[in-house]
């Protein structure tokens, strides 16, 4: 059984098909990647795995139970976490905040005893904290851990950001453009980093990206999408050579 | 309830509508502004208060004749627009909307100390050359104020949707809405949009305190509650419409007269209220919606 | 400029970082515990107005400054929690009980309110509490029966455990206990799971849900113990001004709750304690003043509305983040001199981009 399984998913906006009759799955431990043009949309499959959107057609299976009914915070209790393309940090928040909110799923007080701050509480927020050390030693945010979101440069919120969707210890994670406003050091760091998550932590991992380069060298599985519509799926060179991608990017 | 006889039904329904057409205009000001600039203004009704004032002052202080006040008020508050949004908005720009919702809630403190300590708190009276015996149509007498307020709002709103629809202003003042940046770098004069979408308001404030001027007693309190009653009608319009603003006020204009009219004068007021309550428990997106949820 | 060296993850959770913190709080509290036999009576009764003050102003800064939810009608659960305990407490309950009731009924109310607040954000949850607190103050006015209406209302004396706490001094030490108590209890929520929930609802609403917080179970939450903690205050209110009627809980007194939370410093809990020391302060600087002022302005009315107004502009323009920011910038200067640069606390801007269809 895949760990994630779309069938036929579908979703418009006002009349507008804004992906239709899509199905796709992700195995266990494996690095899938979703390309295609500005408008293809990409983000929309996120925004529908995160439950921000409907469906209007078509079911999402993760782990063979359906989720196509959660609320979005079940979303992340079932172990799904995300990124966003630009960047959706708690901004007035130091770095460490930021990664401790992430393991709100994994909470077990109750808000009476936390606001008596029961010894159980302090424990709790120990272990969370042993956790995100893990996490910012993983990604070398040391330097960074007690300053606040909004003083940081883009570079490294886009680091934060991953760094809070792994806390939430996630079985699977979304990643939406994760270089894009990387510099070509960051995006190398980035690819090494992806890697370790998938093999090191196992976490299966499905990113949205335009970097050829990056999508080639992390991703097992690529599939590319335009106009809403799957055109292919494939390794990424398949995927490359493609007559229809080819069309979808540079025209007739 | 009792049966209600033609007449009252008549009397209370024109009642309602003007009532119902003096909240849409201030709440017009409201929608503007925000269209523009996605800022609340709460003290657009203090501004249509000081309004009341200058007209006021303008007839009763130094004389002049009610053509003269009318136009003279409605030059005052644009100016005074003008003024307010670059010495107090324009410093808010890019800060966050509850700041901006707290400034203006502070605007309208200092209107209303200010106009109680020039003109004193008693009320005062405004009198056009309209302000004469009802018109009698059978049982039913209709003052000409009310009527005067309704037509008035039906030329403004004919007049600023196709101002907002055709001109190019308008269609700048829509683009800077949607991307300040963007109208910017496509070379819209976004600062000079948004100051003049603040005269044009803060003067729709001004016609609108022509209006309930002679309608009501002049009092600073004035535009406070008119205020409140504007801003629940452009939520029930779906804030952001026009078109809905007017819907929206005469909604509830309607309402407090009729349910007033049931409790003996008891409730009027705080049914506008629960009728706020029940719409956003109901339609929380107004009648014509116009949000929609921020995209990632 | 102190530096503390941290050997253990425990360090950063303690409410006080190092003794110095310790010694600084543990002053102020001596100097609060022995304050009435120092001060005149009538600086008591100013005090115990400021401390209740500040239990209502942790309800609302819980709400505004940390869930990021707007109420412009915390008066209306003032006046819940002072009309249920006055009422209660004059059927025969316990005073500690009557109390604590006070406290739930308005707690209650305000998870009504949070549930529908729900689906609204910003301006629409403004006007919603605004139209909420004017039901509230009709509802008192006209309910005679329970109320007394317009006539008023008269609370009886406090009387716990057959102590009677009706005197200025023994009132004023239950109102700090229960100050200690709530800021506390704050506190440690802030430090914990939940109040991060808080804190990320106010920052990102999207990106809280995808950390797995729960919208609805953390609004409410907030709604319920902002409007708890703004009823016990109202509950304390009740005893101080003895005699109850509609119009001591008016939208005036829900703005002057905003003043408090802004001019204090928004999202700060020392921003509580100066914002009520401002909204305490101010009327008295006012009567003060008024005797050098010439004739003509001074015997007017509108003074008072016209200096908070306009103070409370300038705060919002040239400084957002309150007095507590301000102290915080000031302190920066001094124990980084001559280092200190501006920029540090530079404000970002942001461009408007609307999420509107039309």
């Amino acid at each position: 059984m895949s760990l994630f399984e779309a069938t036929d998913i579908g979703v418009s906006f006002g009349g507008v098909r804004a992906l239709h009759d899509v199905s796709f799955s992700v195995e266990q431990g494996e690095i899938f990647s979703i390309m295609g043009p500005n408008g293809a949309g990409k983000t929309t499959v996120f925004n529908l795995i995160s439950r921000f959107y409907d469906l209007d057609q078509g079911d999402m299976l993760l782990d063979g139970e359906s989720i196509r009914k959660l609320a979005p915070h079940q979303i992340a209790e079932r172990g799904i976490a995300r990124t966003f393309q630009n960047t959706e940090l708690f901004e007035n928040e130091t770095v460490l905040q930021n990664l401790l909110t992430a393991h709100h799923t994994h909470r077990q007080t109750s808000f009476l005893a936390e606001m008596a701050f029961l010894p159980k509480v302090r424990k709790q927020e120990l272990r969370f904290r042993e956790k995100v050390e893990d996490i910012i030693d993983l990604l070398d945010l040391q330097s960074y851990r007690e300053q606040r979101i909004n003083s940081l440069p883009f570079g490294v919120r886009k680091i934060v950001e991953l760094g809070r969707a792994l806390s939430l210890e996630p079985k699977l994670l979304l990643l939406d453009e994760p270089s894009s406003g990387l510099n070509p050091e960051e995006t190398e760091d980035l690819s090494f980093w992806i890697e370790d998550i998938n093999e090191e932590l196992g976490i299966t991992v499905i990113m949205v990206e335009h970097d050829m380069n990056l999508l080639g060298q992390v991703s097992a599985r690529v599939m590319a999408l335009s106009d809403g519509e799957l055109l292919t799926v494939g390794t990424p060179d398949e995927v490359r050579a493609h007559p229809d991608v080819v069309k979808a990017y540079l025209g007739e | 309830m009792d049966s209600i006889s033609l007449a009252t039904f008549i009397q209370l329904l024109v009642t309602g509508i003007s009532h119902g057409c003096l909240y849409g205009l201030v709440a017009l000001g409201f929608v503007l502004i925000y269209k523009a600039t996605e800022m609340v203004n709460f003290a657009q009704g203090d501004i249509m208060m000081l309004g009341a004032f200058i007209a006021f002052t303008l007839a009763s202080g130094l004389g002049f004749a009610y053509i003269p006040v009318v136009i003279l008020t409605i030059l005052f508050m644009a100016a005074f627009g003008i003024a307010l949004e670059s010495a107090v908005i324009r410093p808010m720009i890019g800060e966050p909307p509850f700041a901006v919702l707290m400034l203006t809630i502070g605007l309208g403190f200092v209107l209303r100390a200010v106009a109680g300590m020039i003109w004193g708190h008693d009320e005062k009276e405004f009198d056009t050359p309209y302000s004469i015996d009802p018109l009698l149509i059978g049982e039913v007498s209709l003052d000409y104020e009310q009527l005067v307020v309704v037509g008035v709002t039906i030329l403004l709103c004919l007049g600023l949707w196709t101002f907002l629809r055709f001109t190019k202003f308008g269609v700048a003042i829509q683009a800077a809405s949607q991307n300040q940046l963007a109208a910017a770098y496509v070379g819209i004069p976004v600062r000079r949009v948004v100051a003049i979408t603040w005269a044009l308001a803060t003067a729709i404030a001004g016609v609108a305190a022509l209006l309930v001027a002679p309608l009501q007693l002049i009092y600073p309190g004035i535009g406070f509650v008119v205020g409140i009653k504007a801003f629940v009608a452009a939520i029930v319009g779906g804030f952001g419409s026009l078109a809905g603003a007017l819907i929206g006020g005469i909604c509830i204009g309607l309402v407090e007269q009729f349910v007033g009219y049931m409790f003996e004068g008891a409730y009027g007021e705080t049914s506008v209220y629960v009728l706020l309550l029940l719409m956003l428990f109901i339609r929380p997106q107004g009648l014509i919606a116009t949000l929609q949820r921020k995209k990632v | 400029m102190r530096f503390v060296l941290k050997t253990n993850y425990g360090q950063d959770i303690n409410h006080f970082l190092h003794n110095g913190q310790r010694f600084w709080y543990g002053l102020l509290i001596a100097a609060l515990l022995l304050a009435p036999f120092f001060v005149d009576r009538f600086y008591v009764g100013e005090l115990t107005y400021l401390l209740i003050w500040v239990i209502a102003g942790t309800g609302l800064m819980l709400l505004i400054g940390y869930t990021g939810l707007v109420s412009m009608g915390h008066a209306a659960f003032m006046a819940i929690g002072a009309y249920a305990h006055a009422v209660l407490f004059k059927l025969g309950f316990p005073f500690g009980i009557s109390l604590l009731m006070a406290g739930l009924v308005s707690g209650f109310l305000g998870a009504v309110i949070g549930i529908a607040a729900l689906r609204m954000t910003g301006i629409y949850l403004a006007v919603a509490t605004i139209s909420f607190a004017f039901i509230i103050e009709k509802i008192v006015g006209e309910w005679t029966s329970v109320t007394g209406g317009h006539r008023g209302f008269v609370v009886p004396e406090p009387v716990m455990f057959g102590i009677d706490f009706g005197s200025d001094m023994s009132f004023y030490y239950l109102c700090l206990g229960v100050v200690i108590v709530a800021v506390m209890l704050v506190l440690n929520l802030l430090r914990s799971p939940m109040g991060r929930a808080m804190i990320a609802v106010r920052d990102s609403e999207i990106s809280a849900q995808a950390m797995g917080v729960n919208l609805v179970e953390t609004k409410t939450l907030a709604f319920t113990l902002s409007a708890f903690f703004t009823g016990l205050a109202g509950a304390l209110y009740s005893h101080k001004i003895g005699m109850l009627f509609p119009e001591n809980f008016t939208i005036f007194m829900s703005i002057k709750l905003l003043i408090l939370v802004v001019v204090g410093g928004i999202g700060s809990m020392h921003g509580i304690v100066f914002g009520a020391i401002f909204i305490s302060i101010l009327p008295q600087v006012i009567a003060i003043v008024r005797d050098f002022l010439p004739t003509v302005i001074a015997q007017r009315r509108g003074l008072e509305p016209l200096v908070f107004g306009s103070i409370l502009l300038l705060f919002l323009i040239y400084e957002p983040l309150g007095l507590y920011g301000r102290w915080v910038k000031i302190r920066a200067y001094f124990t980084q001199f001559p280092l200190y640069r501006r920029a540090t606390f530079k404000r970002q801007k942001s461009y408007l981009r609307t999420e509107r269809v039309h």
